[in-house]
Parts: C-alpha cells; sequence; structure tokens
C-alpha cells in the first residue's frame, strides 16, 4: 500500500484503475462523471496508455469491446442514459465472454432526469440490461477506499470469467473527498496477449474467432448453457456482502453504495436510541447475497430496505427472504439523497408499529 | 496438354459469369450436379484457351482455383 | 505449366454463404490475394459486419470479431488502438456502413484510425430482403420503396468517399466496382494502397466497392453486372478521391 491521498471518489477510481494495469479508456462526456474521464485524459498519456474521447456512448463501448477482445484491460465510465445507450454493447460483451470494466455514476431519470445522485438503474445493472439471457458482476462501493479498493477487484474478476464488471456509484461518491490508499501497481510491462483473444494469429496454431452470433439454435443453447453455467459459478464463489452491527440485531437495515454509507449512521443513532438496528449491505448487488439475508432472516424481526429508487433491490430482498420475515421500503426518487434523521423516523415507526 | 483453368466444381455455384467474361468462349455450364444441386462449370475447350485470367477474376466464389499456361520448352 | 492466377491460401476452404453471382466472394479473394502477398494474414484482425457477410469470418483465414450492426470502425479503433502492431480491416456493406455506422466510419476517419475500411456497396439491405438503403438509387424499386426510391420522401444516394474526401482525417478514400475483370484488377490495386497505408502507419483509408445483389435485384448475375455499368456507376464514379501524400 502507498501513503494516503485526499482525492475525490471520481479521480480515485481512475487512478486504481491505472494502478490495475488498465491500458484503454474509451468514452463520452456526460455529468455528473465528466471528472473521471479528465483525468485519465491527463494520465492514461503519462503512462504510455490509451485514452480516447468517442463520438459517443455507442462507439465508446464498441472501442471497449474491441479493445476487450484482445485481453486487454480496458474501461468505460459514463452516467445513466449513456449506460443506456451503451447496453447494445453490453450484451455483446456478454455472449463474447470478454473482459471489461464499465462504471455507472448513476444519476436521477427516467429520460434526461437530472444530475443529482440516484440509485435507479440497479435493476438495469443487475439483470442484464441489455437482450437476451446474460449477467455482469456488479460491485456497489459506499467509500471511496472501497471504490478504489473495487477496482482492482472489479478487472481481477473481469479477466477470471471473461466478463463485463460494472461498478455502479453515484454522483455523490464521486465528488466526495476522502483519505485514499492505493494498493501497488499492477506490473503491466510483460503483458501478454492471452491465448482466446483476437490480434492477429502471429506464432498460434489456430486462428481466433470471437462473435455472439451462432445462427442454429442448437448451438446458441448451448452457448447460453456456457454463459449460465459460468454465472452459477460466479454466484456460489465471489459473492461479497458486509455486515454491520447484525451481530445481536434485531432489525436490519439493507441498502447499498451512498445509502449503505448513510445507514450506518442511521444503525448507530438507532442503537443510542436502544434499538438493535444492523446493516446488510450487499457488495455485489449481482451475484445478490441471497444466503446472508435467507440466514438474517432467522434472527430479525424484519428488514429495512433503503434505496434512492423506488424499490428495486427491494424484490432481491424480498426473494431472499422468501416471506419469512417483513420487508419494508423506504426510498428518495429523483435525486434525492435521503437523510440519517428521515431515515431513522422511518425505522422508528415501523419498530414502533412492531413492538 | 496439360489443364489451364483448374475449376472446383464443389464450390461452383452455376452463376455463370466467367462463362460470360470468357473472351474465347471455352467454358460452359456443365450438366453434371454438384453437392449443392449446382451445375459446375467446365473448361471445354483447352486449346483455345488463353489463360488470360477472367474467370478467376470475376469468379465469386474461388471456384476458378487456378489458371495456368504452359511454359516454352528453352532450347 | 506456369500459375498466373490461384486462390491464396487466406482464403479458406468453406464455401461461401453467398447467392450465385454475388460479388461479395470477389471482394473476399482479393482481400485474401493482398494479405498473402503482403504477407500480413497472421498479423490481421478483420472487424465483420452485420449484413450478408456476418459469416465472413469462415471465408478469410485470419483472427477475426463481429461487430454489431453499424460498430465496426469503432471496434477496429479499439483493437487497433490497443494494439498498434496488428493489421486491422473492417469489412461493410452499405446499409451498416452508411446508414447506422455512418458516426462511427465519420468520426474513425476524422481521427485518421490506422485501419482499413472495405465498404461493399450494392444499394441495398440484402440479408434482410433487399429493403431501401441510402445508397439505392432515385428510382429503384426495393421491398420499402415499392413505388421506387422518390427524393421528396426518401432522399438521395449517400456518397461517402466524396463525404470522406472534403475532411482531413483520411489519408487514401477511393471507389472501385466489381462488374468486370478490368475493374476487379483496379479494385485489387486501390484495395493494395489502402492497405499499404495502414503498413506505413499513414492514416485511415477506405476503398468502396460497387457491388450488385442479383436476388434482390430480381436479376441474373449477368444483368446485375450490366445494370452497375449503366445505372450505378453513373452515379457513384470509380476513380480515387482523396490521395494524400505518402500513399503509394
Amino acid at each position: 500500500m502507498s501513503e494516503k491521498v485526499l482525492m475525490k471518489g471520481a479521480e480515485a477510481i481512475a487512478e486504481s484503475a491505472i494502478r490495475a494495469g488498465c491500458m484503454a479508456f474509451f468514452g463520452y462526456p456526460i455529468t455528473p462523471q465528466n471528472e473521471t474521464p479528465e483525468y485519465f485524459s491527463r494520465r492514461m498519456p503519462q503512462v504510455g496508455r490509451v485514452f480516447l474521447q468517442a463520438e459517443s456512448e455507442v462507439a465508446a463501448i464498441n472501442m471497449v469491446y474491441g479493445a476487450a477482445c484482445t485481453g486487454t484491460r480496458v474501461i468505460t465510465t459514463s452516467s445513466s442514459p449513456g449506460i443506456s445507450l451503451m447496453q447494445e454493447g453490453f450484451s455483446y460483451i456478454a455472449n463474447s465472454n470478454v473482459p471489461c470494466v464499465v462504471v455507472n455514476v448513476m444519476r436521477g431519470g427516467p429520460g434526461l432526469g437530472d444530475i443529482a445522485p440516484a440509485q435507479a438503474d440497479y435493476n438495469q445493472a443487475t439483470k442484464g440490461g441489455g437482450h437476451g439471457d446474460y449477467h455482469s458482476i456488479v460491485i456497489a462501493p459506499h467509500t471511496v477506499q472501497e471504490a478504489a479498493d473495487l477496482m482492482f477487484k472489479a478487472f481481477g474478476l473481469a479477466d477470471k470469467y471473461r466478463i463485463m464488471v460494472v461498478m455502479l456509484m453515484d454522483g455523490l461518491m464521486g465528488q466526495m473527498m476522502e483519505p485514499v490508499e492505493f494498493r501497488e501497481w499492477v506490473d503491466v510491462k510483460n503483458n501478454k496477449i492471452p491465448v482466446w483473444a483476437t490480434a492477429g494469429q502471429g506464432k498460434r496454431a489456430r486462428r481466433n474467432i470471437i462473435t455472439s452470433l451462432e445462427i442454429l439454435a442448437e448451438g446458441l443453447e448451448k452457448m447460453d448453457i456456457a454463459l449460465q453455467e459460468k454465472y452459477t459459478e460466479i454466484k456460489s464463489s465471489e459473492v461479497c456482502c458486509e455486515e454491520y452491527m447484525m451481530d445481536d440485531a434485531e432489525y436490519a437495515i439493507t441498502a447499498f453504495g451512498t445509502v449503505a454509507r448513510i445507514s450506518k449512521t442511521v444503525v448507530d443513532l438507532a442503537r443510542e436510541r436502544g434499538i438493535k438496528a444492523g446493516l446488510i449491505r450487499p457488495v455485489t448487488v449481482w451475484p445478490f447475497p441471497e444466503m446472508v439475508f435467507k440466514k438474517r432472516a432467522e434472527q430479525v424481526r424484519f428488514f429495512f430496505d433503503v434505496e434512492m429508487n423506488e424499490g428495486q433491490m427491494l424484490l432481491d430482498v424480498r426473494l431472499s427472504v422468501n416471506g419469512k420475515k417483513p420487508v419494508y421500503y423506504y426510498g428518495r426518487l429523483g435525486g434525492i439523497v435521503p437523510s440519517a434523521e428521515e431515515m431513522l423516523d422511518e425505522l422508528e415507526k415501523l419498530v414502533g408499529g412492531k413492538k | 496438354m496439360e489443364t489451364r483453368v483448374i475449376v472446383n466444381e464443389e464450390r461452383c455455384k452455376s452463376c455463370n459469369l466467367c462463362v460470360e467474361v470468357c473472351p474465347k468462349k471455352v467454358l460452359r455450364i456443365s450438366d453434371r450436379l454438384n453437392p449443392k444441386g449446382y451445375r459446375p462449370v467446365e473448361l471445354f475447350d483447352n486449346e483455345a484457351c488463353i489463360s488470360c485470367g477472367f474467370c478467376y477474376l470475376i469468379c465469386p466464389d474461388a471456384a476458378i482455383v487456378e489458371v495456368r499456361r504452359p511454359v516454352k520448352a528453352k532450347a | 505449366m506456369k500459375t498466373l492466377y490461384k486462390v491464396p491460401g487466406a482464403v479458406t476452404d468453406c464455401p461461401t454463404t453467398y447467392c450465385p453471382g454475388c460479388p461479395h466472394g470477389v471482394a473476399h479473394r482479393i482481400i485474401g490475394e493482398l494479405l498473402d502477398e503482403m504477407q500480413l494474414t497472421r498479423k490481421t484482425v478483420i472487424v465483420w459486419p452485420v449484413g450478408c457477410s456476418v459469416f465472413g469470418y469462415y471465408f478469410i483465414d485470419t483472427d477475426a470479431v463481429e461487430a454489431a450492426h453499424g460498430r465496426a470502425c469503432a471496434m477496429a479503433t479499439g483493437i487497433k488502438r490497443t494494439h498498434p502492431e496488428s493489421f486491422v480491416i473492417t469489412y461493410q456493406g452499405d446499409g451498416d456502413l452508411a446508414s447506422i455506422g455512418i458516426a462511427e466510419t465519420i468520426h474513425a476517419a476524422a481521427r485518421g484510425e490506422r485501419i482499413c475500411v472495405i465498404y461493399v456497396n450494392n444499394g441495398n439491405y440484402g440479408m434482410t430482403g433487399g429493403q431501401m438503403a441510402p445508397t439505392t438509387l432515385l428510382g429503384q424499386v426495393t421491398t420499402t420503396s415499392p413505388y421506387g426510391r422518390e427524393a421528396h420522401a426518401n432522399g438521395f444516394p449517400l456518397k461517402v468517399p466524396e463525404m470522406l474526401a472534403v475532411i482531413d482525417g483520411p489519408v487514401y478514400i477511393a471507389r472501385a466496382s466489381l462488374d468486370s475483370p478490368k475493374h476487379i484488377i483496379q479494385a485489387k490495386k486501390f484495395i493494395k494502397k489502402a492497405f499499404k497505408v495502414q503498413v506505413n502507419d499513414l492514416g485511415f483509408s477506405l476503398v468502396e466497392l460497387i457491388s450488385s445483389c442479383p436476388t434482390n435485384w430480381k436479376m441474373t448475375p449477368e444483368e446485375s453486372l450490366e445494370r452497375i455499368r449503366k445505372q450505378v456507376l453513373p452515379v457513384f464514379p470509380i476513380g480515387e478521391l482523396k490521395v494524400d501524400e505518402g500513399v503509394a
């Protein structure tokens, strides 16, 4: 680890990506994430890597797709409307089994919406988003330090499973300045082109073809099943979840990203008032930590899901709890960040009603 | 004399373009059927062929595999 | 016997999926010949399009990727930028390049991406059954211009090389035709120049190849080539439209 530096989330993720061996950035400007590409544009030439501003998000993701086909560590960052435009590329990337990292700094929607922090792209990110039966690994940091750490993990998972990894953030995380300690640089001097990649056949015995096309239904079904098998493996090995004050908790708040960060304060405030609250914070929102919820359903009186959307993760929580305990929801829409006080009020109302 | 035009009959789709562009009219569609059900082209007059290569150039299916000309015996 | 012409090794043994008389195969063979002659085959990645040539990777023996419809130039950019040592070609039809992919094409050209674009124009969407394309001639009947393309409703045929020739990024822009042996020889000459542009790291090159679609034009292969000469080439004249310094 290096020494601590004070950095904005938007810049910390870029620096961390570079240290994690990211060789290329392709992207298109959109608020509220412009500090990230701007940082890449300064830093990538300094370290002899690629920064390219594309003509659109559609082009950007297809540049990422091309670079990913060569096995190069590659990233794009965008925000909700831009991410919508990229869905076509995500779907192709999924069925081509190529690795890349995408950061979505979510903003209020639908449509042009606003540029305030939101979490309304949860469903889009965790359920695929584009056409076809596919998933990406989706991770949701709640501090700048965690975002920097998870960026290393994101590239590792992308390479390990040849899959797209999405980091879900919001403008609050991007703008927030926090001390951050970066991991050691990944050595890229001896980068090799993977055997499956397409960068010219060279001395390989066979040429490589990367395609998401299989015109025969029987063949495509085989490809689809292979994808599902990969997802099953990821579900069994890569679930990541933080539990805060859950050991003796009677009430489990659950939230991801920015809301999870606020929820920790809510847990502390609640405990000051004698309410034994805890927090379940999915770090991977896909694969979703179903077992954690299943287990805690034996322990807590209810779950209290808080999100900056109309209750998108709520459905995954309910599926995991499977009716064993009540799951309540509180959320703000349109880019409003709920305050700890209002969340505590809601929690107290629920506890009061249930005591 | 060895054949000047080598045809891969399996690849031919009987499009007739080579027959059409041949300046000496030495190619024709045969009455055989290939495995795809097309009647492949054939060189029926090797003597009159001038190895111009037009058939090779216009062939969209790499069915005209090779065009050659005899090497004059050195004195 | 001395060999004058021979199908190159870069063209695979796999029979093409094209209709009888479709000139896609001619374009493939020219590319294969040049890759072998210029010893580029093992350095090459071809970005194949969506359209009739979607299965192109079965027919030319190089590393290959399959782009989404219209996105070939963007994908090629991603490959070439991260692997400048690779030789990167996109192979695209007129629906793919001139309609849905026109933005990616123009911007790759404007950036001077070190890629070669082979642009096959047969004036309609062949694979989907012969719909109107941006390149469809005025008056031409297609399945979505059943009364003939009419300028007031459908605009005019889009001339991509002419458009690209006026921007600074491209180094070499040309249009050839696949209607006759003479023009096919010229097409190979143009494509060779385009390939050399990338080999010499000069910048972006594009060669449009005027092609036919006998099936959807509802003509015999010979008639379709005759139509190219009589009707298409007057609208899409062949020649070199931009040849920057250093192009050989």
